[in-house]
């Protein structure tokens, strides 16, 4: 297929299509409504169910219901949304059922404002419905990735029953860049076994995610934290640039990943040793590699829009291995290359006035 | 001496869509009497391997346990969201969600408005006691005035707490409300046309006419203090009076299926 001019939200939109979506609930917010008015449009066009649904807290419990049958559902929603739909979405995760959502972040706390931002990575990424989970998040910085991830997202959230988080912002919800759709995929013919399906000549199938005995509720918790070992052990996702003879290394995510990219290639053409660090996976996270470029590098700076949210993780992962710096800028204000460089001067000159630290002595 | 056999002829039985398990639900409690009523209607309109349900949270949290139909848990009312989603998704099956008062009238009265202003195709069964049963005997937004409650514990104030709602009154407004009644449970008269009000109801969905609802008087014995007796007469003494049984809102297309 050829590539088209595509925005952000309408290509996340026909992208879901593409993968199969067979039911859309969604509740308009800015700045991703162009999402749920596409869908508005083309799902009946392809006889499939879209529901502009009274709040963001009916949407994701119609999403609830159409994945209890099986179906592949989705919903959209911005920042002040995705807070509402914390309680259906811990509903979803306690019964295993796959649910895909899509957060085009614009800032908070509160009413905030529409201007892009990543302050919901706490949100998305520590899960916040409450109880023990993780919903695996695809973190796109191009259109073409978010239309890859949106596809990507189905079928993970498929293959383990699971949460899948497409984690954008509203720059790249609204910017428009050439891209390419993949084809068409034909739906499922069969729903899975355990969907609801009327128990005709079949015993009934329950879907819940009550256990009023506790020794159940834990083999449910465990079994749920072991199906996300499995998809730590199988599903992170990266990219890195420049890393091979990196001395100084940025991580950032999104439109932020970016950014940095222009502000790495700034810094090698100046001389200075930078790479780059774009974890796709935000959760899964990306820490076993983290740690190992942690030990090759003099120092880790991580931009994001926010009051720094990922940077916690990439501390985590680190363990003090070197040392991590982190800018961001909050409100609605995106972060350009020469703010970054600035730090990064700033981090290269500290670098030479006092050295590289001293190798740990092998005994 | 001879023996002869005798065939059987069974007139009388649980009907297959009810599980057999022993309900947790008080004495006295009509949940008992309205999930054996659902079940026979599905078993006698012959849908219940077609037939999705909802349950609430609530008493009756684990309807899913009482009847042999595949069901799904709804967080507390967010139920005909959930069947909104099942039956967009399927809409070939027969989907029904059970409610008590708080999880329709105070936390889903959002939902509960707006599937039927979208004359959702699945039918609500409103299981109406006046109080909050499961966690403890809380006044409900049907509690009626003056009543007692572990939350209104000089009786239910109207200047503080507002008055009771009547929802079949309320929906029987929509256009997308196909068939909205209010019946009871409190004696074998009532408990006839409730049945019949629900076999109604889901051939109301049955032909794709739109919402429909029953709100069903019952009891709660335990939190209203009385013993079971006394608390069937108080529906009908206390409950009747404010929320009249009748019907609501029958839409033309609907007349010819009522079940008299």
């Amino acid at each position: 297929m050829a590539k088209e001019l595509w925005k952000g939200n309408e290509a996340i939109a026909e992208a879901s299509v593409r993968a199969g979506c067979e039911a859309y609930f969604g509740y308009p917010i800015t700045p991703q409504t162009e999402l749920l008015e596409y869908m508005s449009r083309r799902m009946p066009e392809l006889g499939r169910a879209f529901v502009q649904a009274e709040s963001e807290l009916a949407a994701i419990n119609m999403v609830y219901g159409a994945a209890c049958t099986g179906a592949r559902a989705m919903t959209s929603s911005s920042s002040p949304g995705i807070s509402l739909m914390q309680e259906g979405l811990s509903y979803i995760a306690g019964s295993e059922v796959p649910a895909v959502l899509v957060d085009v972040m614009r800032v908070g706390p509160g009413l905030g404002n529409i201007q892009p931002s990543q302050g919901d990575y706490n949100q998305l990424v520590k899960f916040g419905g409450h109880g023990d989970f993780k919903a695996i998040c695809l973190a796109p910085s191009t259109i073409q990735e978010a239309i890859d991830l949106t596809v990507l997202a189905f079928d993970l959230a498929e293959k383990y029953r699971t949460l899948a988080y497409l984690v954008t912002d509203g720059a790249l919800g609204q910017m428009m860049e050439p891209a390419e759709l993949p084809p068409m995929r034909p739906l499922a013919k069969q729903r899975p076994g355990w969907a609801l399906t009327g128990a005709d000549r079949r015993p009934k199938n329950i879907i819940t995610s009550i256990y009023l005995d506790p020794e159940q509720m834990e083999q449910l918790n465990l079994r749920l934290q072991a199906k996300l070992n499995v998809i730590r052990q199988n599903e992170v996702r990266w990219k890195e640039f420049m890393t091979e003879d990196a001395e100084l290394l940025l991580i950032a995510y999104g439109t932020m990943g970016r950014v940095c990219y222009t502000a790495m290639k700034q810094a090698r053409a100046e001389g200075i040793k930078v790479g780059l660090l774009r974890p796709i996976t935000l959760w899964p996270f990306p820490d076993a590699r983290i740690a190992e470029l942690a030990d090759q590098v003099h120092g880790i700076l991580t931009v994001e829009m926010s009051a720094g949210q990922m940077v916690e993780d990439v501390k985590l992962a680190v363990e003090g291995r070197c040392p991590v710096q982190f800018y961001g800028r909050m409100g609605g204000i995106v972060p350009l290359p020469d703010e970054v460089m600035k730090v990064i001067h700033e981090m290269n000159d500290e670098l030479i006035t006092t050295g590289p630290r001293e190798e740990m002595a092998v005994a | 001496m001879s023996t002869q056999m005798v065939r059987e002829e069974v007139v009388f039985k649980r009907p297959a869509p009810l599980s057999e398990t022993v309900t947790h639900y008080c004495p006295g409690c009509t949940h008992g009497i309205i999930h054996r009523l659902v079940a026979e209607v599905l078993d006698e309109l012959g849908v219940a391997g077609n037939t999705i349900g909802v349950a609430p949270v609530g008493c009756s949290v684990f309807a899913y346990n009482y009847f042999n139909v595949d069901f799904a848990e709804a967080a507390h009312g967010r139920a005909t969201a959930m069947a909104t989603g099942i039956k967009r998704a399927q809409p070939d099956k027969i989907v029904f969600t059970y409610q008590g008062d708080g999880d329709l009238a105070a936390i889903g009265t959002g939902e509960t408005v707006h599937v039927a202003a979208r004359g959702e195709n699945i039918t609500v069964v409103f299981v109406n006691n006046a109080i909050y049963g499961m966690t403890g005997g809380q006044m409900a937004p049907t509690t009626l005035p003056g009543m007692v409650s572990t939350s209104s514990q000089n009786g239910r104030d109207v200047e503080l707490q507002g008055y009771p709602l009547r929802m079949s009154e309320m929906l029987a407004t929509l256009t997308g409300s196909a068939y909205v009644v209010r019946r009871s449970v409190h004696d074998i008269a009532n408990i006839r046309k409730t049945k019949k009000a629900l076999t109604t109801a889901f051939k109301v969905q049955m032909q794709g006419l739109g919402f429909s609802m029953i709100e069903i008087l019952s009891t709660c014995p335990t939190n209203w203090g009385l013993p079971a007796a006394d608390a069937l007469k108080f529906i009908e003494q206390k409950m009747v009076p404010y929320y009249p049984l009748g019907d609501y809102k029958i839409m033309d297309a609907v007349k010819s299926l009522v079940v008299h």
